[in-house]
């Protein structure tokens, strides 16, 4: 459905370097690219993929660091590649926008919205700055973002994420550009706040007839906003189509398997039964709060030995801070957590050596929960040695052999430093790092969330194969309902600090549904293209912008 | 018109000319500002200034090609990992390590170096340089240039102790103080502001007129001054390093304190504790030096540099250097140190330069 209109961005046989130990390496081998007026081109691949430097490239930029090599990049009949930094200069922000990924982190935080969105045009002398700041109030209008008159006079820190999201949009909208550059606009944002600002930069796009090149690891999200899809892999390109021919038959084998990712499914558990059937664990009515806030209301659910019991919700639901409660580093106020049938101290300084070794944890930033300045094999030997006494070989062995179960070679890994291993990787050594203590219980928090797809997918089936071998109950702390299709046996939905809706995972994914568990499914993204509309127009405007504003 | 001046004067231009044909912008600027500098040096100061001009670019040069070579050599010697940082030391950097290098020969080969004793009269007072003594003598008729050596092992010696006692003690304090938090960190801050507060060198004199200036208690009393700020450093530092997820799953573990001071916290501290131990040491020697001058210090006859300076401070009214030359010895030092420090602070934090 590409409509036939004049061609605004033509890029041609782009190459990018970067500066990399103390040599010029290419990253961006050979991309081309077409972008009609008004067409949304959606980029996707993993990250190292090239997206967001194609994207920067597109306006001109290589980051610090980076330089574009060879190629040609003409916009609407100026070629960028050769026009000076001055001239660039002028173009983007006025002919070319880009809205990052992070929001909160682009926006200045001392100075207020509105003063930030007519920052351009006021310098580019489109607009006058009252006529900026009317401007600005239409166009928060037309994002949906509430009382639009006033929103802008907040600072970035006074709106949420998703508002200031839009905001973005719209700020990037403020001198009608003819190209936006969306860098994963959504990626921080949870689902249910995701569709309102998905909807709000279709919407705008659409009457401005605006280009769009729409970057992002998320396949259902970029059926729903583009046009074409453009596969990137490793600086090239795999293959580019229109969207729906693109969903229903892709050519290569590197698309094939990117969307088979989300197929991975394990058959349910069932709950053991009889009188010697003891959860694991069982968190019996806990309330907690951080100072004066209470944070989690009431909270109940039982673990059972082998069973993944998946906590879903959006952020600031409490998810995380259960976790904290059920390790101890946030002693509940009321309530109890019970372990095997005993009651657990509620502060980890009074839990023993034993105890402490039963529940282990895995962190979302595989990043910041390995010390970078200590090697592989002693983070993973410390737990055994610490909790086993484990000493020269038998600790060596027992290193290799858990370096072996997470499919990572000890010879290789061995006497590495945690810096200097992919993020897939580190995730699995902090899997090992949990499995030394040899564990009952493990307490998985949001671990794929930071993953692209397909190491995310090998991370959840070495888990499912960890769970099989050691019949280990995991609590798997995550936002995404896919992930929990796959792996989960039981469903605990939390809103607001409470549970709202617990259960075993088929029943939950059948209606009928509490309202929110109701919510937060049908916001999740599907591969059909027209999903969003569907779903918009089931749901009515009204509906998402309440849901949104919350 | 003499030979030395057309010379001059043709280097200068002929180095431009060559600078500006290969493209080399900066270099260009800065030969030719020096050619356009130079003719109006020429008027005003005749020969004499073009002479100085040379002599000074000369020294420059050399010190940038020992130091260049110096950087080598410490690359083909240390190990592989030390090799690959030794290359990312600027000029300035290396030129800083000669400087500490040649020190720390003299400090510790000083009884070899030195052709007389630290306490030795071997001439009149304030007798000039000759073939014996190569810097003249001092108030008492002691030998400057083996005062100078044996000098360099009691201030930077003392220097070097009391800094490592203040790190030890500061660090020590700020690790624990990150790593309890709660009141524990109140007490040691609020202790460190109180120590803070008073001016050092007034609190030193203080202490030393109580105490007695003997060396134990200038080592202790000047660690004590100069530990608050290495405790504000360390405390700041491993304050960024506790809230991560490492320390979170080791405390989980049961790990002790002490281990996680020890492992997960030091590691990912001592970037900056390095860079701020130079940047210290600077400034106990300086405190050192100022209390020697005061009288408080080291004590004579043992060689210090900055008693030496008082000693023989009379000199300067009759327009004589020697004093100046173990201030000058001070003020090298300092930079060397400071040379070295950047770079490491740079290499740790990232620190761009403006």
């Amino acid at each position: 459905m590409v409509p036939k209109k004049d061609v605004l961005l033509e890029i041609k046989d782009l190459r990018i370097e970067g500066y990399s130990d103390e040599k010029w390496v290419e990253i961006v081998h050979g991309v081309d690219l077409t972008l009609h007026k008004g067409e949304v081109l959606g980029l996707i691949g993993e990250s190292g993929a090239g997206k967001s430097t194609i994207g920067l490239a597109s306006m001109g930029f290589a980051r610090d660091g980076c330089r574009i090599s060879g190629g040609s990049i003409e916009f609407d009949g100026m070629e960028l590649t050769t026009t000076p930094e001055s001239a660039l200069r002028a173009l983007r922000g006025s002919r070319i926008a880009y809205v990052a990924q992070s929001a909160a982190a682009s926006f200045n935080p001392s100075h207020k919205i509105i003063d930030q969105h007519t920052e351009a045009p006021i310098q580019y002398r489109i607009q006058k700055r009252v006529e900026a700041q009317e401007d600005a109030m239409q166009l928060y209008e037309r994002l949906r973002l509430p009382n639009p008159d006033e929103i802008g006079f907040r600072y970035p820190h006074q709106v949420s994420g998703g508002q200031l999201q839009r905001a973005m949009t719209a700020m990037a909208m403020a001198c009608r550009p003819d190209l936006i550059i969306f860098d994963e606009p959504t990626t921080a944002l949870d689902v249910t706040t995701q569709i309102e600002v998905l909807a709000a930069i279709r919407d705008i796009v659409d009457q401005f007839n605006t280009a769009a090149i729409y970057i992002t690891h998320d396949l259902a999200v970029v059926a729903q906003m583009a046009d074409t899809i453009k596969v990137l892999l490793k600086g090239e390109e795999v293959e580019e189509a229109p969207t729906a021919q693109m969903l229903d038959s892709p050519k290569e084998d590197y698309t094939k398997s990117l969307w088979a990712v989300r197929s991975f499914k394990r058959p349910q558990k069932q709950r053991p039964t009889g009188a010697d059937a003891i959860p694991i664990i069982s968190v019996q009515g806990i309330d907690a709060a951080y100072g004066k806030t209470k944070v989690l209301d009431d909270v109940s659910f039982d673990i059972y030995p082998g069973m993944t019991v998946a906590v879903v919700g959006e952020s600031g639901s409490g998810k995380s801070t259960t976790a904290r409660c059920i390790t101890g580093l946030l002693p509940p106020t009321k309530g109890q957590i019970l372990f095997n049938g005993e009651a657990l101290p509620p502060r980890y300084q009074d839990r023993s050596k034993e105890q402490l070794r039963q529940a282990q944890m895995i962190y979302q930033m595989a990043d910041t929960a390995l010390n970078p300045k200590i090697r592989i094999c002693d983070i993973i030997g410390r737990p055994a040695q610490f909790y086993s006494g484990l000493h020269g070989t038998a600790l060596k062995s027992r290193v290799d052999e858990l370096l072996d179960l997470i499919e990572l070679d000890p010879a290789k890994f061995y006497n590495r430093y945690p810096p200097e291993l992919s993020g897939g990787q580190k995730q699995r050594v902090g899997i090992a790092r949990a499995l030394a203590a040899d564990p009952k219980f493990i307490i998985c928090d949001e671990v794929t969330s930071a993953l692209d797809q397909l190491v995310a997918e090998g991370i959840l089936k070495l888990l499912d194969r960890l769970q099989q071998e050691f019949n280990l109950a995991y609590m798997f702390i995550t936002h995404d309902l896919a992930t929990v299709r796959s792996i989960a046996d039981e469903v605990v939905v939390m809103q607001r600090g409470k549970v709202v809706e617990q259960g075993p995972k088929d029943e939950m994914f059948t209606p009928p549904h509490h309202p929110y568990t109701d919510l937060l499914l049908s916001s999740v993204p599907e591969m059909d293209p027209n999903w969003l509309t569907t779903l918009l127009d089931e749901r009515g405007t009204d509906a998402i912008g309440e849901a949104a504003n919350v | 018109m003499s030979t030395f001046v057309i010379a001059y004067y043709a280097l200068l231009i002929g180095g431009s000319c060559l600078a500006a044909y290969f493209k080399k912008r900066e270099l260009f600027l800065l030969i030719f500002s020096l050619t356009l500098v130079s003719f109006v040096m020429g008027i005003i100061g005749g020969v004499g200034a073009l002479r100085f001009v040379t002599i000074a670019a000369g020294i420059l040069a050399l010190a940038a090609g020992t130091s260049y070579a110096f950087r080598e050599f410490l690359i083909i010697i240390a190990p592989e990992g030390v090799a690959k940082e030794l290359r990312t030391a600027p000029l300035t950097a290396a030129f800083g390590m000669f400087v500490i290098f040649t020190y720390a020969i003299a400090g510790i080969f000083a009884p070899v170096i030195a052709p007389f004793g630290e306490a030795e009269v071997i001439s009149s007072a304030f007798a000039p340089a000759d073939e014996n003594m190569l810097l003249g003598a001092d108030q008492l008729g002691r030998d400057m240039f083996s005062r100078i050596i044996y000098g360099a092992r009691n201030s930077v010696g003392l220097a070097l102790i009391a800094t490592t006692l203040a790190f030890v003690m500061g660090a020590f304090a700020g690790l624990l103080a990150a790593t309890k938090g709660g009141w524990f960190d109140q007490f040691m801050g609020r202790f460190a502001d109180v120590i803070m507060s008073v001016p050092s060198l007034i609190f030193a004199l203080l202490m030393l007129s109580i105490f007695g200036t003997n060396l134990a208690v200038i080592v202790v009393v000047v660690a004590v001054i100069y530990s608050p700020r290495v405790f504000r450093l360390t405390r700041a530092v491993a304050g960024n390093v506790v809230v991560m997820d490492y320390i979170e799953a080791a405390k989980l573990r049961g790990e002790g304190t002490w281990y996680l001071i020890r492992k997960e916290i030091l590691p990912n501290s001592t970037a900056p504790l390095i860079a701020e131990f130079g940047l210290e040491f600077c400034f106990v020697f300086l405190l050192i030096a100022g209390l020697s001058f005061l009288g408080l210090g080291i004590q004579p006859p043992t060689a210090d540099w900055g008693s030496m300076v008082r000693e023989n401070a009379t000199l300067i009214s009759f327009g004589e250097l020697t004093p100046l030359i173990p201030a000058a010895a001070i003020a090298l030092l300092t930079v060397a140190v400071n040379f070295v420090v950047d770079w490491m602070l740079f290499r740790s934090s990232g620190l761009k330069e403006v």
